[in-house]
């Protein structure tokens, strides 16, 4: 599905990925787990094509096909989708309307016929009802007055909508509490498929009990450093991440 | 005062146009022609012109003889289901079609000397001499005069439709809207030449909205390149009336759009709506004054543009509340958006207020669409254009919404959909 080889990416001059390597195959659901400022949402921010971001070395195979190429728009329509950690409000955007818009795009580059309205509205009400999203949120304003986790769970709903093959969570369970938690963790479940992925970038370990991993990977400054199955998150629960750091630290010395 | 050897080109101007034929009050024309003869056309250096350039108008030589060999049926219209008056090259084409129950509609050119006198002397105190006025005055060509009775609803739209259709066309033309109490209608007036060309429309419309009725007027401005108009309107409202204006730039090289409202009632609810929309080098500028000068009134003003490429647009908002207009809620506000690094606006609320139980407010914003939006769509698969597209017609679409007549909206959104790309949702 994806694979990222030796990624170097900066900001402003300042490196934050050195070097990260990850593959992630069709079917399965990754973690990506690290202390603050290890360049987890950087990753997310380059693989969705954040222009603010500079490409210093590496490569990403998206499919078989060059990611980096790709402009956001076009990474979208070839099946990635990155929920937001902080989803836009867009005041006077349509939720569906925007979506209506966002999904016939997709089909055109797939070379279908756009979706009608009968199916369209069929799906919406279909997909909101998988994130308990009100049928009115949905045809709101773009997370205009949403609140925190009606943000989050709308950022699921547009992922069903959009039905991509490599979804991006980009700590999508902060500001949640626990019911929504559960109900976004329950939507992204429910979408899983044999056919499509999931890497799944979060702090803490609880949005594992409801989503999980097939490998957790703890990214340190700006690479990953260890792997491991599910249980390796609630080692980093409970122990947390300065053991990696020294374990990590001594190495490089 | 400018010297009198500047205005050479006020009175190069003047040398192609014909004076008025019309039943003007002797007193009324002489002071237009006396200020003509001594003032030039205005340029930045005078306040209320500060950020406009009338070069473009004053470079026009009137052409002489119109033709009027044009069939009005071909003419664009806004709405097709409105009662349809055609002003073409400054000359009226009423329709054939009977008139809706209620509305009287005459031609000035067919009033007499003593109903031109007193129509014009109504007005009298309240105009203003400058020399677009006076030029109007002076070479008034024709206008509609237009009368609600008292206490009818007209449902059918009234449809004034101004197109120049010749080539250094200068046209002058004034209307008179009379809604009598109790009455309710709907005026739409189109500024529609379709020709690239250069050529000017000087209109002035005075409005008298009489004790509880209520008026929309739709002013939709969608001209080709070349053309240029300076159109004012000076509206008067009688106690428990309700106006509204809907003002929409689409497209024009240079537009003025003057609109007054002297509240002269309580009770009133004035709404002034505006929207322009610019790209190429256009310059659109948007004057508006709402005089409170009695108390227990409500106005509402909202101006949105949209300005990419070269284009540039000036939003002078002024609100009066005079000393005894107290218990007056009056909201302005004015938001941009620039497309293009180029292009401009120059925002300026006044607001003086004379009365201590008031409320107002006014904002002006100036900004450029929302990157991280940009981005958000993008990231959704929308194209960078069609994600720009969609948040212009957002932001521009509150103020869109505003006109209530369905046809009008119909043709605004074509309009933008055409010219820009831009899609409302």
């Amino acid at each position: 599905m994806i694979s990222i080889h030796n990624l170097h990416a900066s900001i402003d001059g300042k490196e934050i990925l050195k070097g990260l390597n990850l593959t992630v195959n069709a079917g399965e659901v990754h973690a990506i787990m690290g202390p603050n400022g290890a360049g987890k949402s950087t990753l997310a921010s380059v693989l969705a094509g954040r222009e603010d971001y500079e490409i210093t070395a590496g490569s990403i195979a998206f499919d078989g096909k060059d990611l980096l190429e790709m402009s956001t728009e076009e990474r979208a329509r070839e099946g990635l989708f990155l929920a937001f950690q902080y989803p836009v409000e867009i005041p006077g955007v349509s939720n569906v309307n925007f979506l209506k818009t966002a999904v016939n795009e997709i089909r055109e580059h797939k070379g279908l016929e756009p979706i009608s309205a009968k199916e369209f509205m069929q799906r919406v009400r279909e997909k909101s009802a998988l994130v308990e999203l009100d049928a009115s949120l949905a045809s709101r304003a773009v997370n205009e007055g949403f609140s925190g986790g009606e943000k989050k769970r709308n950022e699921i709903f547009q992922m069903a909508m959009l039905e991509p093959k490599l979804s991006i969570l980009d700590e999508t369970d902060s500001g949640l509490d626990i019911d929504a938690l559960r109900i976004v963790a329950n939507g992204v479940n429910k979408l899983k498929t044999p056919n499509n992925a999931c890497i799944v970038i979060t702090h803490y370990q609880r949005l594992l009990d409801y989503i999980v991993p097939d490998v957790v990977h703890v990214l340190y400054n700006g690479r990953i450093v260890k792997s491991g199955p599910k249980e390796l998150a609630l080692e980093l629960e409970a122990k947390g991440y300065d053991w990696i750091k020294e374990e990590i630290d001594s190495i490089n010395q | 005062m400018e010297p009198l050897v500047s205005a050479s080109k006020l009175s190069a101007f003047r040398a192609h146009l014909e004076p008025t034929s019309l039943s003007i009050p002797e007193a009324l024309e002489n002071a237009a022609l006396s200020f003509l003869d001594q003032n030039d056309f205005p340029t930045t250096r005078q306040e209320a012109w500060k950020y406009t350039r009338v070069g473009k108008i004053a470079a026009i030589h009137a052409a002489t003889n119109d033709t009027l060999d044009v069939t009005v049926e071909n003419l664009p219209v806004i709405d097709a289901e409105a009662f349809t008056i055609h002003i073409v090259n400054g000359h009226i084409w009423l329709p054939s079609t009977e008139c809706p129950k209620g509305l009287s509609i005459q031609k000035l050119s067919d009033y007499s000397a003593e109903e031109c006198t007193h129509l014009f002397d109504s007005w009298a105190s309240e105009h203003e001499l400058d020399v677009f006025s006076s030029l109007n005055t002076a070479y008034l060509q024709d206008g509609i005069v237009l009368k609600i009775d008292s206490n009818v609803v007209i449902d059918q739209p009234i449809q004034l439709i101004h197109s120049n259709t010749v080539n250094n066309q200068v046209t002058n033309v004034r209307h008179f809207i009379h809604a009598g109490s109790g009455s309710k209608a709907a005026v739409i007036l189109g500024m529609l030449s379709s020709y690239e060309q250069p050529a000017f429309t000087n209109g002035i419309l005075h409005v008298n909205v009489e004790a509880n009725a209520t008026l929309t007027i739709d002013k939709i401005q969608s001209e080709a390149a070349g053309n240029c108009a300076i159109t004012s309107e000076l509206v008067k409202q009688a106690s428990g009336s309700t106006f509204t204006m809907n003002t929409v730039t689409l497209n024009g090289t240079l537009v003025r759009n003057n609109l007054t409202v002297l509240v002269n009632g309580t009770q009133c609810s004035t709404n002034m709506n505006g929207a322009y929309l610019l790209k190429d080098k256009q310059h659109v500028d948007n004057h508006t004054v709402v005089d409170h000068r009695q108390p227990h009134c409500v106005s509402n003003e909202l101006y949105k543009g949209v300005m990419d490429e070269q284009s540039t647009a000036v939003f002078n908002g002024k609100v009066y509340v005079r000393e005894h207009a107290q218990k007056i809620n009056a909201f302005q506000s004015n938001g941009n958006v620039l497309l293009s690094d180029s292009a401009a606006i120059n925002s300026k609320p006044e607001l003086e207020i004379y009365a201590d139980d008031v409320k107002c407010s006014h904002g002006s914003t100036t900004g450029q669409l929302d990157e991280e939006a940009v981005f958000y769509l993008r990231a959704r698969g929308l194209s960078e254009s069609s994600a720009r597209q969609l948040l212009v017609g957002a932001f521009i679409g509150d103020v869109i919404e505003k006109v209530e007549n369905e046809a009008v909206r119909e043709f605004i959104h074509d309009q933008l959909t055409t010219r820009f790309g831009w899609q409302l949702v």
